[in-house]
């Protein structure tokens, strides 16, 4: 264990956790869009800027990619990190000005308008979705396509994905509820912001209720080598 | 151009030295020898055909024994190519095609007269230059890393070795431990030429102490800012002086696995860098027990995809890995923690072509060379709105003033110096007053910009520098990763409000703006690429805020580029109709009324393209 000063209030951390973590660990609030804990950290929306003091610098990092140090100082709330952290929100903002989840944390953070044109987009392009659907699920069905302003989250060349099971862990993981995800009858249907696909469900062999995709439970009999039939009936009606 | 016969493997550096002398006792320094410059400019000039006219002439009159002809890299004086020197003379001719090369064979080779009308004639003076020393361009230059460019076929290693290649790495070897060698390095100043400038020799230390039992060196030749060519001339016209460097920064680091990085485009850096792999493993330079002193290295080449992002060093990395080229914090620094996550050692093309420099000649001598804080030399290509376009490498420390007029030979037609930007996209531009300024690392920060890797784009009184600012923030918008917010979205912003102010839809707060943006993209990006793009804005709206400030409360382009700001009226005085603008005009849009009646132009139907303005001899198209 270590010990650093969090917004003058002395925490210990485990040498390896992250200023983030160690600040949500003691109830000290740092805004973020991009991380999960599920994953690994990418530091893309920099909503969670703090400034830190080593020596005589100061500097502005990260929080989720910066790792506590030892007799560490850490200000999460100063004044160059609100003027930072209010234009970055003004930039979704204009980004996704319909977007809820961006108005609220704007709200939040004290941004009510924002000075730029304005955009009718929900993805932050926070690549959630896309390291869920590798490091969790493990079959990169999503990727992040083109750079610079002309980035886009889609399937690889706008196409259906040969290796997406249709499980929506994507449309969990979204901060900003930018995956719809929709089951209708045998079908359930999920649409991400430039493209989507239909999976065909599975009927419980008992109660004849459609309950997951065909191409999940086959994924996850083969990932833990499960019989064939294990999935025949829905989680209600097995034993 | 003699092809070489097979390479021996040395075992020894005193078999270094024996097939050195081997090598220079073998070659007549009076023998004719006959120089076409090969690199990017000449090519582009059709030095191509002139080296195979040279060539072909020698074989007809049967002087193959007696003359060689060889093909070498870039000479820097790019505007007047294709470049051909003739040695040991050094007469210089400039322009040269393949229908003047029987004339320079017969005249020059054979009977040893000058042919007037090929020399180049010093705009300065009037004086027509005989000599390639004597060209004001070069002999105010301190060409050390570059000067041997011009000597030397860049597909011979004998070549090199005749110039004394290779010897730093023998002396390195088997004169000095790998903390001397870093002692050395760091005693000698040197800094990074990619961009930063951090201290070379300091890196090498953290690679080498770093934790671990795998350590990679990496050549960066990703070089992508708009205008640059150094890297790409080096590597093309010099593979093995940035082998050696890496040989040496390996054994000193403890690394036995490198890379080079080079972008695609530069197809014949990468088969040069190739061939002078080949040729350095086949004499044991390369590969295990080199020159028998019982260290191994290899290097690979790996070729760039084309993303500028790709020469921020983590992005390069992740590219190098087949991951997509995107930069990551460098909270753990790569030295520590890079490619694959092993200690890396990255370095740019230039900074290891010093290399072998610094360990011949010494730290001491080294360290004499440039600024307080900057040592050696810097190569600068320079282009833009400059007489003498090509590539340059001056001392650090010398000015503006001195680079853009004594060796740039100044602004073409007699026009006004504006602006340099130096450093790239992500550099400043600078002004007039200005031109005093000593190019060196921090002087070039203090100013706003940055050293960059070395782009020096001149502009003059006809440039714009909100367009100017506009434009490099359109290049950085595109090749942004798009990774963080405050690149990705930031620099879109500053595109929008930079568009509409050269549109004169720009508000009074729109400068505010500028600068508040600014200010989050330098604190919050991820990565240099974003943190950097802010200064064209900046700098641009520190020394010529007034231009901004015309457009924006005016609705005036100064200079007259924004088309939405400009209009094309006939001077009625002065036009005395003769119709050349009426034929160059694209659109129809003037029209001839009578016989020495001026013309009368449309403006519904004008598209503000200037050709009007260009074709007339008489200045009797205004621009307002």
């Amino acid at each position: 264990m270590l010990t650093l000063t969090i917004d003058g209030q002395e925490v210990k951390a485990e040498a390896g956790a992250t200023i983030l973590e160690t600040a949500q660990d003691n109830n000290i609030y740092i805004p973020t869009l991009c991380f999960n804990e599920a994953v690994s950290a990418y530091g893309a929306c920099r909503l969670c800027l703090v400034e830190i003091t080593k020596g005589k610098r100061e500097r502005l990092v990260a929080s989720c990619l910066y790792e506590v140090e030892a007799g560490l100082v850490v200000k999460t709330n100063s004044e160059r990190i609100l003027s930072n952290r209010q234009m970055l929100m003004e930039l979704l903002l204009a980004r996704c000005p319909n977007n809820k989840a961006v108005q609220d944390l704007a709200k939040k953070l004290g941004v009510e308008k924002t000075s730029f044109k304005l955009e009718d987009n929900n993805c932050i392009l926070c690549a959630l979705c896309v390291r869920t659907c590798a490091e969790v699920v493990g079959v990169s069905a999503l990727s992040l396509v083109g750079r610079g302003t002309e980035r886009e989250m889609a399937t690889p060349f706008y196409e259906p994905s040969d290796v997406c099971i249709g499980c929506g862990s994507c449309a969990y993981v979204c901060p900003t509820q930018a995956i719809a995800f929709e089951d209708a009858g045998d079908t359930r249907h999920i649409h991400w912001p430039k493209n989507g696909m239909d999976f065909k469900l599975r009927k419980c062999s008992n109660c004849g209720k459609y309950w997951a995709p065909e191409k999940q439970l086959e994924y996850i009999i083969k990932r833990a080598n499960l019989p064939p039939e294990a999935f025949d009936k829905c989680p209600d009606c097995r034993d | 151009m003699a092809k070489d016969k097979a390479l021996t493997r040395l075992s020894s550096p005193q078999a270094l030295e024996a097939l050195r002398a081997s090598i220079i006792k073998g070659r007549d320094p009076n023998k004719t020898c006959i120089t076409v410059c090969g690199g990017t400019g000449c090519h582009s000039f059709g030095s191509e055909k002139v080296a195979d006219a040279f060539g072909q002439e020698v074989k007809r009159r049967k002087l193959t024994a007696k003359v060689e002809v060889k093909v070498t890299g870039c000479h820097g004086f790019c505007e007047k190519g294709p470049l051909v020197v003739i040695k040991p003379q050094n007469i210089f001719y400039h322009r040269v095609n393949a229908e003047d090369v029987p004339e320079i064979v017969s005249e020059t080779v054979i009977k040893g007269s000058i042919i007037d009308r090929l020399l180049y004639t010093d705009p300065s003076t009037g004086k027509k230059i005989t000599y390639e020393p004597e060209v004001l361009f070069y002999n105010r230059q301190k060409r050390l890393v570059f000067g041997s460019n011009g000597l030397i076929d860049p597909t011979s290693i004998e070549d090199y070795l005749a110039l004394g290649g290779y010897t730093a790495l023998g002396r390195a070897l088997f004169k000095m431990s790998p903390v001397a060698i870093i002692e050395e390095v760091k005693k000698s100043g040197l800094r990074g030429r990619g961009g930063a400038g951090f201290p070379t020799g300091a890196k090498w230390e953290s690679c080498r102490q770093a934790q671990g039992d795998t350590r990679y060196i990496i050549c960066n030749c990703d070089e992508g800012d708009p205008g640059a060519f150094m890297d790409r001339s080096l590597m093309e016209g010099n593979p093995h002086s940035v082998l050696e460097g890496m040989i040496i920064g390996a054994y000193a680091i403890g690394g036995h696995e490198g890379y080079i990085y080079i972008r695609n485009e530069y197809p014949l850096a990468v088969k040069n860098a190739q061939m002078a792999i080949k040729q350095a493993e086949e004499l044991g330079l390369l590969g295990k027990n080199i020159l028998g002193s019982g260290f191994d290295f290899s290097i690979k080449i790996s070729r760039g995809g084309g993303a500028f992002v790709c020469g921020e060093s983590t992005a390069l990395m992740a590219s190098l890995e087949g991951k997509v080229g995107e930069p990551r914090a460098k909270y753990v620094h790569t030295v520590e923690k890079g490619l694959y996550d092993k200690p890396t050692n990255l370095n740019n093309v230039e900074t290891w072509a010093n290399v072998p420099l610094i360990i011949n000649h010494g730290a001491d001598w080294y360290s004499k060379i440039g600024t307080a804080g900057s040592k050696g030399t810097k190569v600068f290509s320079l282009v833009g709105k400059i007489n003498n376009t090509g590539l340059v490498e001056v001392p650090m420390g010398m000015s503006l003033r001195q680079i853009i007029y004594d060796i740039g030979g100044g602004i073409p037609e007699g026009k006004k110096f504006k602006a340099v930007q130096t450093g790239g996209p992500s550099g400043g531009c600078l002004p007039e007053s200005l031109l005093n300024l000593p190019v060196d690392f921090d002087e070039l920060t203090k100013a706003g910009s940055m050293m960059g890797s070395g782009g020096m784009i001149i502009m003059d009184e006809n440039t714009c520098m909100v367009d100017i600012a506009k434009y490099f923030v359109s290049f950085l918008e595109g090749e942004s990763c798009g990774k963080c917010v405050p690149c990705r979205e930031g620099l879109k912003r500053m595109g929008q409000i930079l568009n509409d102010i050269t549109r004169g839809k720009g508000k009074d707060s729109d400068i505010d703006l500028l600068e508040q943006l600014s200010s989050t993209l330098i604190d919050s990006s991820l990565c240099a690429l974003g943190s950097t793009a802010p200064n064209p804005v900046l700098t641009t709206l520190r020394y010529f805020r007034d231009e901004y400030e015309a457009h924006i409360k005016d609705k005036r382009c100064p200079a007259g580029v924004c088309k939405d700001l400009v209009t094309y009226l006939i001077d009625e005085e002065k036009c005395p109709g003769c119709g050349l603008c009426v034929k160059a005009c694209p659109a129809e849009a003037i029209t001839l009324v009578g016989k020495k009646k001026p013309v009368v132009l449309d403006q519904e139907k004008c598209i503000k393209c200037g050709s009007c303005y260009d074709v007339c001899n008489l200045n009797a198209v205004i621009k307002k």
